[in-house]
């Protein structure tokens, strides 16, 4: 767990280094710059991450249901 | 845990899909400004549908030829996860629409044959429904579904490109593979679509494995 925080840590990171110059088209540059994007970005990983997690212990348990359900 | 790497693999995908879709930079264009980013949210959804659309015809062809009731089971069940991500597809492309198009249902040929083919898949599921009999529910069913899937595919795919469209891709209108989508966009794009297809066949795998278990279970209580 502590390897994918670690991860995601440099993963943020390096995103941080591509910044846009040089824009006419207004974009969210300032909102990313400031760093409060990547908050949008954690919670919504979070939410998918315990939807998927949920998901797995649903196959899980639906694994066991099959394996009595063969005998 | 080794037969269920390709679930982890989903997972992981739209992960990646979810930070880099909205930290990756995007090019900058005029009406899209960052809601060109829903590309990678909104189109995954249209392509598991046909994946999971196209799951179910080939198992409709293939109950056909065995009247194997599980084939019939795993056709139903796709459509059903199938009509899902159709709803979120149109859903995320009504709220696109009404930001980049001023209103979220103009009269555009690609927006009315998506709501004629989701009707028609509707009416699968209420045709399946409406017959008592297993069998001739399972078979019936399954014609159907063969005919509804290349109208579904012409309805979607090629009469809006025969006329004036607003959706990119469609009548002389030039997609996002044209200029718009840079290297660094499909970077992101195709793993998200590998990564939601896989999901949307993981719930469909999900929703067939328990009607198996139903199935047996009515079957067994019977006998």
């Amino acid at each position: 767990m502590k390897r994918i925080i670690l991860l995601l840590c440099v993963i943020l990171q390096s995103l941080q280094t591509f910044s846009q110059e040089n824009n006419s088209v207004e974009m969210a540059t300032g909102l990313r710059s400031s760093g409060k994007i990547y908050v949008v970005v954690v919670v919504i990983s979070v939410i998918f991450i315990g939807l998927a997690a949920y998901l797995f212990t649903i196959d899980k348990r639906l694994k066991k249901i099959e394996r009595e359900n063969e005998r | 845990m080794t037969k269920s790497w390709w679930k982890i693999l989903a997972t992981v995908l739209i992960l990646y899909s979810i930070i880099g879709g909205l930290l990756i930079n995007v090019p900058a264009l005029p009406i899209l400004h960052e809601t060109i980013r829903n590309l990678y949210f909104h189109v995954p959804m249209w392509f598991s549908m046909l994946t999971l659309y196209l799951i179910s015809v080939i198992y409709s062809v293939k109950y056909l030829n065995s009247g194997n009731p599980n084939h019939d089971l795993m056709a139903v069940e796709s459509v059903n996860v199938g009509v899902i991500f159709c709803f979120l597809g149109l859903l995320t492309g009504m709220l696109w629409a009404n930001i980049t198009w001023g209103e979220p249902w103009p009269n555009d040929p690609k927006l009315n044959s998506s709501a004629i083919s989701t009707l028609m898949y509707l009416a699968y599921l209420v045709l399946r429904n409406s017959i008592e009999e297993e069998q001739k529910r399972a078979k019936i069913s399954a014609i159907y579904n063969i005919f509804a899937f290349p109208v579904m595919i012409v309805l979607l795919f090629i009469l809006p490109r025969l006329t004036d469209s607003l959706h990119p891709g469609n009548g002389g209108n030039p997609g996002f593979g044209g200029y718009d989508l840079d290297d660094t966009m499909k970077l992101v794009l195709y793993p998200t679509f590998i990564g939601w297809i896989l999901m949307a066949v993981w719930i469909m795998t999900l929703r067939y494995r328990i009607r198996i278990v139903e199935y047996k279970q009515e079957h067994h209580n019977q006998g």
